[in-house]
């Protein structure tokens, strides 16, 4: 039976080809948590659409310069983060989204402040439904450059080295990124799990 | 190891990437150290949450809007 991989590569190389239904088993596969990458990167619904269909659409006319010397789930999300990206400075342009802006290592202002015992199952004294938007709100609530690596890293389980590859940073940058962004939502989560926030 | 060392460590504790050395030494300092553990704890507790939430299943909506577009793509990229 061929493993999960083989599946993909065949799939590849058909949709390379030009064969359609290839490419839609293919998405299949990811499409969800696509969409999900895509929503934390916008915070918006209709960017995050957006986003992902340009990214798609992208994918399949890009899909013949794909070498297969990444993992095809790397390679499309590299293309939904750019397209993502792109959403975020257009509805943003405030805050001047850049992922290349200096992070401060020498200051302190990542130190903890907020240190309290969240006890077991914390998640538990919510119902989904409001512990998924304690969640979301408050990751979107980080600044993009750290909310993006955390994603990465964190949520999507690439490692140090291909976060650093996708975003263009240095190791050390997305490492100094990846500190604050974990402390940052600690802090932030502790309001709202720490015992007798919610009895 | 003061409290900041070990904060500024923090990443590479919960990554499992210290040294044998290093990790002796922040291990006697957690051993101690109410406070550290405690935001160590909570740190890894958080990453957790957010890697297990479930993504909400792409809405239909959008689900058809995007192979309406792929489906022009590929009529057209046919044609």
């Amino acid at each position: 039976m061929p493993t999960h991989l083989e599946n993909e590569n065949t799939l590849v190389a058909d949709a390379r080809a030009g064969n359609g239904d290839a490419f839609a088993a293919l998405l299949s596969q990811y499409d969800t948590r696509l969409f999900r990458l895509a929503l934390r990167i916008t915070g918006n619904q209709q960017d995050a659409a957006d986003a992902l269909q340009e990214a798609l659409l992208k994918a399949f006319r890009g899909l013949v310069g794909f070498r297969g010397d990444s993992r095809f789930y790397t390679w499309i999300v590299r293309i939904v983060l750019n397209e993502g990206l792109i959403k975020l400075r257009e509805r943003r342009r405030d805050l001047m989204v850049s992922l290349n802006e200096p992070i401060q290592t020498d200051d302190d202002s990542f130190m903890p402040r907020e240190i309290e015992d969240w006890g077991d199952n914390p998640e538990q004294r919510y119902s989904k439904t409001e512990f998924d938007a304690i969640l979301n709100q408050n990751l979107d609530q980080l600044e993009p450059t750290l909310r993006i690596v955390f994603l990465l890293r964190d949520v999507e389980g690439f490692s140090i080295e291909e976060t650093a590859r996708m975003l263009g940073l240095s190791i050390p940058a997305v490492k100094t990124r990846l500190l604050r962004a974990r402390l940052k939502l600690r802090e932030r989560l502790t309001k709202y799990f720490k015992q007798g926030a919610r009895l | 190891m003061t409290c900041e060392g070990l904060i500024r460590k923090l990443s590479e504790i919960l990554d499992g990437e210290l040294d044998p050395a290093l990790a002796e030494e922040l291990t006697r300092h957690l051993q101690h150290c109410e406070d550290c553990s405690l935001v160590v704890n909570t740190t890894r507790k958080t990453i957790e949450m957010y890697c297990n939430s479930e993504p909400a299943p792409l809405p239909d909506e959008v689900r058809r809007q995007i192979d309406r577009a792929l489906a022009e793509k590929l009529e057209r990229s046919s044609s």
